[in-house]
This record gives structure tokens, sequence and C-alpha cells, in this order.
């Protein structure tokens, strides 16, 4: 049976404005049981139900423990001798031999096997049966066929100790690739388990379940790394500050440690090896502001120091808290720290005077600046990976990156360039993704991201041939990873590709500091004309009150300045409201956004100037 | 007869590219090599085993076949094994494959 409701508007009525009302319910249709149905059914006696008795059960996986397994050979040394004789003794060997050969059945069927073995020779030596036609063509249509970038798995070393830590830092044997040094450590403060272990492993990767040597500090070493000249030293910065060298002829034990008055106040997140004639000499960084010169000869002291105070005064109180190190072989003069504070400071070793020393900064990052690395084909252009965002910046422009990736969802935490391909560069995030990226390719999105685990991936090392990178998680699971072979090898034209690519966007960047230097001297020199009292300093000489304060300030006037704007609108909508009348859906909609549109363009025009990411987006769009 | 077997033998050692002669007897001992002694133990040792499953292998597809020879190619060079009557004897040569 049908129910039919039907809605009655006139036609002059048409285009009118709703208006809404409220009635109680009313009941239309109310469809009463109707007894006499019931004649047409009968009751069914008696009625099947099943009923299972069966005891209850529930599906548990198991995964047994770990099977350590070693690897062993047999070596096959003669056999076969007859029991009488002894294989050491030449003579009867050789008299055994003789024998052999004498007989006929022997020569038969060496004559035999000689005629085959003559024909396949014969065969091989007219024509190279394997010969590979077409090798050079073969390549250009391998590219063609692009194989998609992958990485895959090799290998998991995981943390022997039941109490895991962070594996802080990597660092891969300089020669042969073999092996693997692990720097376990537990970076949050005070939260460090009593039974925590101090050791730190070098891992051969071969073999996965036990580590090759145990290296065991007095503090948990946050930083390791192998003497690129002589790969049995190596070198870590410890958690309590101190810096230790071992060497792995000699054992476990440091072979030297430094003096915890000379050492740093902070963990030692960094140590690098310099070049040197000795080969001896490294420095390291600690969040203390330090930055500490030291020869592995003579540990108790170390031969430089420099403070990173921004004012250049060698203030320890103003110092900037260092997190990561750079330092290129190929220009032994410059290095460069990354702070806490998301700078980035260019230091030149060769300066007179310790205010000398740090020559510029870079600012742009809103966090500690985890990974910094320059280009090895490129070194003017480095890549800084802190926040959420990685960033790749060319010496020149102090303002602002060159190239930026979009902020992420979780925090970036490592990052290294490619060793083989310039336009390569892989970064590790707090949710366990590997993402890589190739700028060639694609500059908004990570070539290919992969969920390595479901902890934070906390460092990440790429081996010198550029296909395989280990990292390091937070439960001290060191992953070894193998990329695909287009991900490693490098393409043509790429070099020049790479380098135009940058060098358009370190122009593009030098444009834009012009004009922002050109605004910022307007206004200077407008508000100066009109406000010679509060005397504007613009650089860093403000006491931080007077920061805090006109920080302040300036928030709440943003604040009421868009209150306003909102209020207006508000009224204007409402007005519009009421002279519109109806299907006015659609048009609210429209004045929201073009309201909304204007809103944004109407946002400080300094916010315009101090965010270039907007302004980038306007520029390409 | 011998000399005939030296003979022989000589012939395949002079051809281009030959860098070993091994003749090894069932019982795994070398009776005649061109190399030192540490290598033909474990080429003879090695090659044994080999020899044994791809023998197995083609006489497991087709109980009337049976193997006549085996050429193992790798990047550095080339062992060509010829196993002989009732696995009596076998010689193998290793040859430096052309145009690596």
């Amino acid at each position: 049976m049908e129910i039919v409701y039907v809605y009655t508007k006139k036609r002059s009525e048409f285009g009118r404005q709703c208006n809404f009302s409220d009635r109680p319910a009313e009941l239309h249709v109310d469809i009463l049981p109707d007894i006499s149905l019931a004649a047409n059914f009968t009751v069914r006696d008696p009625c099947n139900v099943t009923v299972q008795c069966a005891e209850e059960m529930s599906e548990h996986e198991v995964n047994t423990e770990r099977f350590e397994s070693e690897s062993r050979g047999i070596n096959h040394v003669e056999g076969g001798w007859p029991k009488d004789l002894n294989p050491e003794d030449m003579e009867v060997t050789i008299r055994y031999r003789k024998k052999v050969e004498k007989d006929e059945h022997y020569q038969n069927t060496i004559m035999q096997i000689a005629g085959l073995m003559e024909h396949c020779c014969k065969q091989n030596n007219a024509t190279d049966i394997y010969q590979e036609f077409f090798e050079e063509e073969d390549d250009e249509v391998v590219e063609e066929s692009e194989e998609q970038p992958s990485a895959k798995t090799i290998n998991v070393f995981r943390d022997p100790n039941e109490v895991k830590r962070t594996a802080t830092s990597l660092c891969w044997h300089p020669d042969g690739n073999h092996k693997l040094a692990v720097a376990y450590s537990s970076l949050e403060f005070q939260r460090a388990p009593n039974d925590m272990s101090f050791d730190s492993y070098i891992w051969d990767i071969e073999n996965p379940n036990k580590p090759e040597m145990t290296l065991k500090p007095v503090s948990p070493l946050v930083c390791l790394e192998y003497n690129p000249k002589d790969s049995h030293i190596l070198v870590g910065g410890s958690y309590n500050g101190q810096i230790a060298y071992w060497d792995t002829r000699k054992g476990s034990q440091p072979a030297e440690m430094s003096t915890i008055e000379h050492s740093h106040r902070d963990p030692v997140y960094k140590v690098i090896w310099l070049q040197s004639k000795t080969g001896t000499d490294i420095f390291s960084a600690s969040t203390d502001g330090q930055v500490l010169w030291w020869d592995i000869r003579k540990m108790s002291e170390p031969f430089e120091r420099l403070v990173l105070d921004p004012s250049k005064k060698g203030n320890l109180d103003n110092a900037l808290g260092a997190v990561s190190l750079e330092f290129e072989t190929t220009m032994p003069t410059k290095f460069m720290v990354g702070t806490e504070q998301g700078l980035v400071v260019s230091c030149n070793r060769k300066a007179k005077t310790p205010a000398e020393k740090i020559v510029c900064t870079y600012s742009g990052h809103h966090g500690p600046i985890y990974a910094l690395q320059r280009n090895p084909f490129f070194p003017k252009n480095f890549l800084t990976v802190a926040d959420w965002t990685a960033r790749i910046w060319s010496e020149d422009i102090k303002e602002s990156s060159i190239m930026w990736t979009k902020y992420h969802m979780a925090h970036l935490l490592d990052g290294c360039w490619s060793p083989v391909r310039p336009s390569v560069f892989f970064t590790v995030k707090m949710d366990g993704t590997l993402d890589v990226w190739d700028i060639l390719f694609k500059q908004n999105d990570p070539t290919l991201s992969l969920k390595v685990c479901d902890e934070a991936l906390c460092s990440i090392r790429v081996q010198d041939n550029g296909r395989f990178l280990g990292c390091g998680s937070q439960l001290g699971t060191t992953t070894l990873l193998e990329v695909s072979a287009g991900l490693c090898t490098l393409q043509k034209n790429e070099k020049a590709m790479v380098s135009e690519m940058f060098e358009r966007e370190t122009k593009r960047e030098k444009i834009l500091e012009a004009r922002h230097r050109e605004m910022r001297l307007k206004e200077r020199s407008r508000s100066e004309q009109s406000r010679e009292d509060e005397g504007k300093e613009a650089d860093g000489e403000e006491s931080t009150e007077e920061l805090v304060a006109r920080a302040e300030r300036e928030f709440f006037d943003i604040m009421e300045a868009e209150k306003k704007k909102e209020w207006n609108e508000e009224r204007q909508r409402e007005k519009v409201k009421d002279e519109k009348g109806v299907c006015e859906e659609k048009d609210f909609q429209e004045e929201h956004e073009t309201n909304g549109i204007a809103n944004a363009e109407l946002v400080s025009y300094s916010d315009h100037v101090r965010n270039p990411f907007y302004f980038h987006n306007l520029m390409y769009f | 007869m011998t000399a005939e077997v030296e003979e022989t033998i000589k012939r395949i050692q002079s051809q281009k590219g030959v860098q070993g002669i091994i003749i090894v007897n069932a019982e795994g001992i070398p009776i005649k090599s061109t190399l030192d002694n540490s290598s033909t133990v474990q080429y003879a040792g090695n090659v044994h085993q080999l020899l044994m499953k791809a023998r197995g292998m083609v006489r497991d597809i087709d109980p009337q076949n049976d193997l006549t020879f085996l050429r193992v190619r790798s990047k550095k060079n080339e062992i060509m094994i010829a196993p002989g009557k009732e696995m009596y004897a076998f010689l193998f040569r290793i040859q430096k494959p052309k145009q690596m």
C-alpha cells in the first residue's frame, strides 16, 4: 500500500523567502494492526533452533625467540687417499699417482674425455658464445623502461640488551663497507633507566644476530665516527660531554678519554674528523654552546675552543647550543654548525680573533637542526633537516633557503645526501618513515616514502656507494636497506640539470632578498621620520624584555584588527541577508569566499614579506 | 699409451686461454694437475659435489640421459668439467672467457 504526502505551493509564491516556523509533530498515517490477516498464517511447531556445545577457543600467535645461528664452513682437504697411504708423504703419493696413470682403463677414459674437452675448447676459441649483442642499446632500453624506485630491507640489527636505547648515530666502516658502528644512548633527559647498558656496538652486516664488537664507554655514546684514514680508530662523543677514542685492535675499552674539566658540559652531539697531516684531529659540538678541537693523542685538553655566541663576544650564556656539525674536506677552512635555535652558523677556522670566527648565520628553521650536510657534488649548497621540513640552502643567500619541502605531519629527525647522485637525498621522520627525495623528478613530494618501523627513526647514514643505507630507530633497531638501481646510478645530464636548478633557485632568492631589503629600507625611513623617539634598532641589541613586549604589542594589534574585520563582515552579511532573500545560500557562499580571499590579502603586508612560502605560491601559480 | 695421454693433455693445455688442467679420480685424489697443490685440492673438493648434483639432476629428469659436459661460467673465468665413465676421472680446465 502506498503512503503519499503531497507538498503544494502556489506558483505566485515561488521565489519567496522561506519563513521557517516550529510546530508540533502531526500524525499523517497510522496503520493499525489487522488481526484478520493472521488467519493467513499458521503457527510453526516445532521450531528448529541450532545450539552448539563446544569449547570456546581463541586464536593466538606466538613467535619463537630469535634463533641464534652462526655460520661455519668446512674446508675440504685432500681426501680419498687409501688408508695405508700417508698423504703428507710426497714419495708415496707420487708413486700412487704413477700407478694410476699406468692403468689402461684410466688411459682410455682420459682419451675419451680429452676429445670432448678439446672440442669444447675449440668451440670457445672460435666464437664467444656468450657475447652480448646490442650492449649500448641495451642500456638505453633499460633506462626507458623506468623501473619504479624502491627500497627493500636487507637486514635488521636489534639492540641485544633488554632495555632498549635509541640508536642515535651510525657510521659506516670507511673501507669495504662491511661494518656499521652504531652509537646507542637515551637522549631523554634523566629518563634513562638505571640498568641501561652504556655499550655501543659495531655490527658486521652479514651477521645480524650478534654484534661483532662492543665498545664500552663510561657514559652512553651519542655519536660515533670512524677515522676515514685509519679504519681501526673510532671516536665517540658521550652523553656526559666527554670524548673518547677506541682502537678496535686494542679492545672494548676506550684507548683514551678526555678529561671531564675540559670537556663539554652537555651531551656531545657530533664529532667529526678533520683533515690534518697527522690524521688525528677531531672537533666536537655540543648544546653547551662550544665547539672544541682536539688532538686524540692528547685528550687532556682541547687545543682550540669556540663559543657560538652570535653577538661575537664569547659569552657562554648567550651561546647557541650546537646540535650538528658540518665539515667538508675540500674546504678545510670553513665549517658549519647547526644550532638548537634553528640557526646555521658558518664559521671560518683560520680567523684570527674569535669574533671573526663566526662569519654568518642562516635562519629559517623553527627548531633544532638535526642534520646539516653539503651536497657532495655542489658544496655551495647544503641541506638542513629540522622541525618539520628539510631545506636546501645556497651559501650566498642568508635570509632563506632556496628550496624547501612542505611541512610534514611528523618531525624530521635526520637526513643526508646520496653520495652518488646530486639530486637525491634521504630523510627520516618521527613516525618511522624514510623518505627518498629526488629533486629532479618531483619537488613537492618524496619520490619514495617507506615505512620502516613503528617507532621514530632517529638517524640515517648512506654508504659510500649510495646503494645501502642504515637507519637507526628509537628502540635501537638498525635497519639496513637497499635502494633500487635507479636511485643510485647517475643519470645522464644529472649534474648539469641539478646545478641549473640550484642556480635558478638561488637567483630567485637573490631577487627576493633585494626586494625585501628595499622595502625594509623604505619602511625604516618612514618610521624614522614619524617616530624618532622610539629609536628602533633591528639587530638584536634590544633586550629580551623589550622584544617580548614588542611581540606582545604586535600580536594584540593583529588580533584586534582581525576581530574588527570579522565583526564588520558579520554586520555586512546580516545586511545582505535581509536585503536579498530567497536562494541566498549560493550567494552567501560566494560572498564568504570573496570576503575570505580579501581577508587574506588584507592580512598585514609584513606577513607577505616574512612568509616566503606564501609568496612563493603566489609567484608560481 | 701413456705417451699419448701426455700428449693429449699437453695439447689441451696449449689451447688459447687455458689456465690449468686437473685430473681427479673417483676417490677425489688429484692425479695430475698443472696448478699448485692447494688450489688443486680446493677445486677437486668443490667440483665433485657439483658434478654429483648435476648428474643426479639430468638422470632425474630422464633416466636414459646422462651428463656429458658441464660448464660453469663466472665473471672472471670459466670452468669446464668433463665427467668420465663411472666417475672414474674427470678433468677440468679454467679458461678465461673472452670479451669480458
